[in-house]
């Protein structure tokens, strides 16, 4: 509150970007929560993509364009298509899911201390860099723009990390089609050089017919 | 929060969000406030064409789709990475060109696995 305090007094611009983060936050987690809560699970998706936007919005204040797009592009664009497959797919009633709630509530709870402890010990450790609490953002070097400053590292200074992602979506493919593909019977092929060598006196008869006689 | 140079160009964005909130909310919230509403069984129920709906609409489908999908994430994926690379090329950095080369070259092979495979024909 203190930082958009002090953003607010010596904002270059206006004062929309901040008022925007609030609104793209309020939003983002209104979404998520009902993602895990809305009882038609076609619902939570659309919840998700409300969520992915929103974050998008929250990434393009930081100055991440291009991260930005491609949570459009992918996220939304993609892999909600996939999550609503999934949903559609699996055929489970989800009424009956609900029926173990109560009993299985303590096991949860659990789970959900667990986590919560986990976030409020890394919160309390995370050590701030140098200038980093005056909430100035990230360092910008040069003057490119975000996805030229992207361009300029990742095929060079993180090659390899590069590299794997190429391998790791090669498997994905791969292991896709090798889970899912039953193998095609039936199919109807184009055999083009076969269809061009054709000649129509092989395939094709012409016959002179008298009127009311017939072939 | 930062000051970013480009947030100005948004601006367009976020006027078309606000419209497009104040419309959609508009002619929701008029047909109902406004319309009479005389709701029954028979008129909350879905209509098919007339007659009762045969089963659920939460059907399975094949998991073809699925694959479809996965192939198509797989790609935009790919060309994801083309777009920072594509426009740092006048940087002059052969070694980066080579780095995108190899990394579609994996891909290639994978994309023609799939080929041969026949994962690309539907029926």
């Amino acid at each position: 509150m203190e930082t958009f305090l002090a953003y607010l007094n010596e904002a270059p611009g206006t004062v929309l970007p901040g008022l925007m983060f609030y609104v793209l936050a309020i939003v983002l987690l209104y979404a998520g929560v009902m993602v895990i809560t809305a009882r038609n699970p076609v619902h939570s998706v659309l919840f998700l993509i409300l969520a992915f936007f929103n974050a998008a919005g929250l990434f393009l204040l930081l100055g991440a364009e291009f991260i930005a797009m491609l949570l459009v592009i992918v996220y939304v664009g993609a892999v909600a298509v996939l999550f609503l497959f999934v949903v559609m797919m699996l055929d489970i009633d989800f009424e009956q899911l609900r029926k173990g709630f109560v009993r299985n509530l303590p096991l949860g709870l659990l789970a959900g201390v667990v986590l919560a402890a986990q976030g409020i010990m890394f919160a309390i450790s995370w050590s701030f860099a140098e200038g980093a609490k005056e909430g100035k953002g990230p360092t910008v070097l040069s003057s490119a723009t975000n996805t030229e400053q992207i361009g300029q590292v990742l095929y060079t200074h993180y090659m390899l990390p590069f590299q794997v992602a190429g391998l790791v979506l090669l498997v994905a493919m791969i292991g896709a089609i090798v889970l899912t593909h039953r193998g095609n019977t039936g199919v109807k092929r184009q055999k083009v050089a076969a269809q061009n060598s054709r000649r129509p006196a092989d395939v094709l008869k012409l016959n002179s017919v008298n009127p009311g006689e017939g072939v | 929060m930062p000051y970013i140079p480009y947030l100005g160009e948004y601006f367009p964005v976020l006027i078309f969000l606000a419209i497009a909130v104040v419309l959609s909310s508009a002619m929701v919230g008029m047909a109902y406030l406004v319309a009479r509403q005389k709701p029954d069984k028979e008129k909350n129920s879905a209509y098919e064409c007339g007659f009762e709906a045969f089963d659920s609409a939460r059907r399975r489908f094949d998991v073809r789709y699925y694959l479809v999908a996965i192939l198509f994430i797989i790609f935009d994926l790919e060309v994801a990475f083309l777009f920072p690379w594509a426009i740092t090329l006048d940087d002059g950095s052969v070694f980066a060109f080579w780095s995108m080369m190899v990394f579609l070259g994996v891909l290639t092979i994978g994309f023609i696995y799939e080929w041969k495979k026949g994962a690309l024909e539907w029926e």
